[in-house]
């Protein structure tokens, strides 16, 4: 059986037990629909010109994994960043861990999506913002809307500065079978409030596994949210990233995204502006090899006036990797005085290794400041050697090369301790036993 | 006195498409449509021997089957492929070997349009072959060019003398079934220019055509075929205009250049059709589908401004093939009032050491939408590849769009890529700077933009350059930002 059968014949399961008067049912029920109607995307659309997903499509997915494997603590410890004081938020195989998770809190919500869904005290929160910002046409978000089921509920009350960064983790066991996962976050952050977050996917299993996640951020007046992504799962994991990002005026939202493990990832980073003078950062590191593809799609919306976007995306690719950067900075009429800044910079390793960019403008007013920059191109043969002629061999040489071309996207991680794990991913990735910190 | 932006406005809007005249000429018309006989029955009238007919028909067959694209980004309400005529001659069709033997009024056509035959006979040492209404009526220099033994005619009569060169060049850069345009324009052709040079000349000068549409209803179909064999090299230069018309019409082009080991072609194309009312009603419908190939050490340079057209839907190419082999594309596109262009280029690296270079420029006015589009793709056996792009907009007010589409594709790692854009407006301090000088604003305008594109003018040949640059002027008068 086809997925997207299996997937539309399975829909009513998750319907059990659902309150089906409610507004949450009926979006599920549109969402549902939707998907049955476009399907899977293929290569003919042209947002997914470059990425394919039909040999991810051919695996026979578990969609519900029933039994629940039981981790320890100190085998999945070096997936989180353990040495820093946080919340954690972990899951196995979609469903909540609560000993692997730390949400002792208070003032404000940490919590789960199935807590938020069926708890009455949260459904006006649930009405207005669930779903809200997502693009409906989108038929892998609205996979994501029919089959929710659990996933990180956060809301940060007015003024509340959250001093420790939220980890979500999800980790995929498999049972033996591959597996087919759906979470679901929603995050609202009130006025002045200010949060930071880690999320990570990771498999343990040797099966294939498929996340399609979908992941909503509400950033209401002068919210600052900061939000890491760090994608180094194992080559059997595939992972479709789907984030939309609202963000009011005097807001700002900053989105990391370090690429560098699983089979083929796809993240999807869209941007709405719904007020002045927001900033919006999208930033990211891609080191690939093997046959990994990573795909990379940003849209800015910008709407209002007086706002500004920084854009900076670093790849390097390796053996029989592909790189897609697909940039979209809209201006609308009315946002005047914006400054959109888009730059995409990429290093090929190998002939057989792949970059497809395409850093989109579409502009609509006329007192904006908006550039891209692209480029492709090797190391330099003369850095290289003067490296060389002072005793570094080639290989620490071209790693170091690397690591000031990735630089610039570091050096905006305001979490040290997250910098320095991804300084070690990076020097794994390459190959090297160097820390990159100067320690 | 003081002139106001209002007025600037005013006049802008009242000022009429300067070249909006129609020729009264007696024109031999088919009826409307299409169908396999309309195909046969062009092909017969132009005495066209039995593969040139079959070519026709094979693809109009497969145009049939094709449907009409849509993913550019420009908003028209589609043109009805049956109600148009697909052939149009002005029907005095002997060939004249002076000027005095062409018909005075369309002598008179060609003054209003300010190319005076005898003026560029005499001064600038241009042969033109003037496609009025797809066929050609008057070609000079044809003597001085047949000396040494380069051929530039018409397609029609170069399918007729030249059977062997048109047969194995037509459709190997731009295959009949390329696209949807390109299919229809296979079928339908009617005339065009036909351009061999011939082993190691170098054509002593610029070869030149115009085209004009001129007879209501009429869908302008050209077919363009351009050989420069080994060690040649020619600079070609195309202009277009067309009459005022109410309804739109279709212009669908197919322009193929083939730069055999070491040749040059330098293509140069200034538009400036009919670009619609100041409301948006009429224009001309511009879908060109230009290509050229390269071989080893050859080079294709195109350069084109664009200030005509309701829609414009065109991305002249190289295919970069050879080893060493350069492809270089220079463009203007200015839109106005309700204008939308969709346009750029295609660099398709294929061979070692190629390399492109792509400047655009476009300015954006009025209510018009301007899109660059641009793919550089380098193959996975093009070492050292190295292309660099920059497309810069220029936007006067905030009812206007620009957009950049460009699509960056590379599969070998010794490639080197650059691409950069810019969005920008004419600054208020700039035009105060020369309002300060005694340099009024309009002057002003034009000394912004002229500076803004004159990378691109400067690859202009002469002739060209002084045209281009007036027309910019006249399509972006009064566009205060």
């Amino acid at each position: 059986m086809e997925l997207k059968d299996k997937l539309v014949s399975s829909f009513p399961a998750i319907g059990d037990g659902a309150d089906t008067r409610s507004t949450l049912h009926r979006i599920r029920i549109e969402a549902m629909k939707q998907f049955e109607y476009k399907g899977f995307p293929s290569k003919k659309e042209e947002e997914w010109k470059y990425t394919s997903l039909n040999a991810l499509l051919k695996s026979d997915y578990s969609l519900f994994p029933e039994g629940k494997n039981k981790l320890d603590l100190e085998d999945v410890k070096r997936y989180f960043i353990h040495d820093i004081d946080s919340y954690r938020l972990t899951f196995v195989d979609g469903r909540y861990d609560e000993e692997l998770s730390d949400m002792a809190h208070e003032g404000f919500d940490i919590s789960l999506m199935s807590t938020a869904i069926e708890n009455p005290e949260y459904r006006e929160v649930i009405e207005r913002y669930f779903n809200k910002t997502v693009n409906a046409k989108d038929s892998l978000t609205s996979l994501n809307t029919a089959f929710l089921k659990e996933g990180v509920f956060v809301r940060i009350p007015k003024g509340k500065l959250i001093g420790k960064p939220i980890q979500i983790l999800h980790f995929s066991t498999g049972n033996g079978e591959a597996l087919m996962l759906q979470p679901r976050n929603l995050i609202v952050v009130s006025e002045n409030a200010q949060v930071q977050f880690i999320e990570r996917h990771q498999s343990l299993s040797d099966h294939e596994v498929l996340t399609n996640s979908v992941t909503e951020i509400f950033a209401e007046k002068r919210a600052v949210v900061d939000y890491y992504k760090i994608q180094n799962d194992k080559l059997k994991a595939s992972l479709i990233d789907n984030t939309y990002i609202s963000q009011e005026g005097e807001s700002n939202v900053s989105v990391h995204t370090f690429s560098f493990g699983g089979k083929l990832t796809r993240n999807n980073l869209n941007f709405y502006h719904r007020g002045e003078r927001i900033e919006s950062t999208l930033k990211g590191v891609t080191i690939l090899g093997e046959k990994q593809h990573v795909d990379h799609h940003t849209l800015v919306n910008h709407a209002f006036p007086n706002c500004e976007s920084h854009q900076d995306y670093k790849g390097i690719y390796a053996d029989r990797s592909t790189g897609v950067f697909n940039g979209k900075v809209i201006v609308e009429r009315e946002a005047q005085k914006t400054n959109a800044f888009q730059q995409n910079n990429n290093i090929l390793l190998d002939d057989r290794a792949t970059v497809n960019t395409k850093p989109q403008l579409e502009i609509f007013a006329d007192d904006v400041k908006c550039s891209h920059g692209c480029t492709i191109g090797q190391l330099d043969d003369e850095a290289l050697f003067y490296l060389r002629s002072r005793g570094i061999p080639t290989k620490e040489a071209k790693a170091l090369m690397m690591y000031a071309f990735a630089n610039n996207v570091l050096e905006s991680v305001r979490i040290p301790e997250v910098k320095v794990r991804i300084n070690k991913l990076i020097a794994k990735k390459l190959g090297v036993d160097m820390g990159f910190d100067g320690e | 006195m003081a002139y106001t932006e209002e007025e600037l406005k005013k006049e802008l809007e009242t000022k009429e498409y300067e070249y909006g005249f129609y020729t009264d000429i007696e024109s031999d018309t088919f009826p409307v449509g299409l169908n396999e006989d309309i195909v046969r029955a062009i092909s017969k009238k132009k005495e066209e021997p039995e593969w040139m007919t079959e070519w026709r028909v094979e693809a109009f067959r497969a145009w049939e089957q094709m449907e009409e694209p849509e993913w550019a980004n420009v908003q028209y309400s589609k043109p009805d492929f049956q109600n148009i005529s697909y052939y149009s001659a002005p029907k005095k069709k002997d060939k004249y070997k002076s000027l005095d033997e062409v018909d005075p009024e369309l002598l008179d056509t060609f003054n209003k349009l300010g190319i005076s035959l005898e003026e560029q006979k005499r001064l600038a040492g241009v042969a033109i072959d003037v496609v009025m209404d797809s066929v050609s009526v008057a070609t000079t220099f044809k003597e001085t060019l047949a000396e040494k033994g380069i051929i530039f005619c018409s397609i029609s009569e170069a399918i007729r003398e030249h059977p062997d060169l048109v047969r194995k060049y037509i459709g190997s850069v731009v295959p009949q079934k390329d696209n949807f345009y390109a299919a229809l324009n296979s079928a339908v052709f009617s005339d065009g220019s036909f351009c061999y040079i011939p082993k190691g000349v170098r054509c002593p000068m610029e070869l030149s055509t115009y085209f004009r549409i001129n007879q209501a209803g009429t869908g302008q179909f050209e077919r363009t075929l351009v050989i420069a064999d080994k060690g040649s090299y020619v600079s070609y230069l195309e202009g277009c205009t067309a009459p005022t018309r109410d309804e739109n019409q279709l212009h669908a082009a197919v322009v193929e250049l083939i730069a055999l080991d070491d040749a040059e072609i330098k293509y140069s194309t200034v538009q400036n059709w009919f670009p619609g009312g100041k409301d948006g009603k009429g224009g001309v419908f511009n879908f060109v589908t230009k290509r050229g190939l390269c071989e080893t050490n050859a080079k294709i340079s195109w350069t084109q401004v664009e200030t005509g057209s309701a829609v414009t839907w065109k991305y002249p190419s190289c295919v970069l093939k050879g080893d060493n082999s350069t492809g270089e594309f220079y463009s203007i596109a200015v839109t106005n009032n309700y204008q939308q262009a969709d346009t750029g280029t295609k660099m398709v690296h294929l061979g070692k050491n190629t390399k492109s270079t792509i400047i655009s420029k476009g300015i954006s006015a009025g209510r018009s939408q301007n899109s660059y589009r641009g793919l550089v793709q380098v193959n996975s056996r093009a070492e050292n590849a190295r292309n660099f792009s920059q497309c810069d907009s220029l936007l006067m007010g905030n009812n206007c769009g620009a957009h950049t589409f460009p699509y960056i594709e590379a599969k070998n790692k010794t490639a080197q890529i650059e691409h950069e854009a810019t969005t920008s407006k004419i600054g208020e301090d700039q035009i105060f700077y020369c309002n300060q000088r005694g340099i009024d604003t309009e002057k002003a305008i034009a000394l912004i933009v002229n500076g803004f594109s004159k990378e691109v003018l400067n690859k202009l040949p002469m002739e060209f350059a002084v045209e281009a640059q007036k027309l910019l002027e006249i399509s972006l008068e009064g566009s205060v930002g």
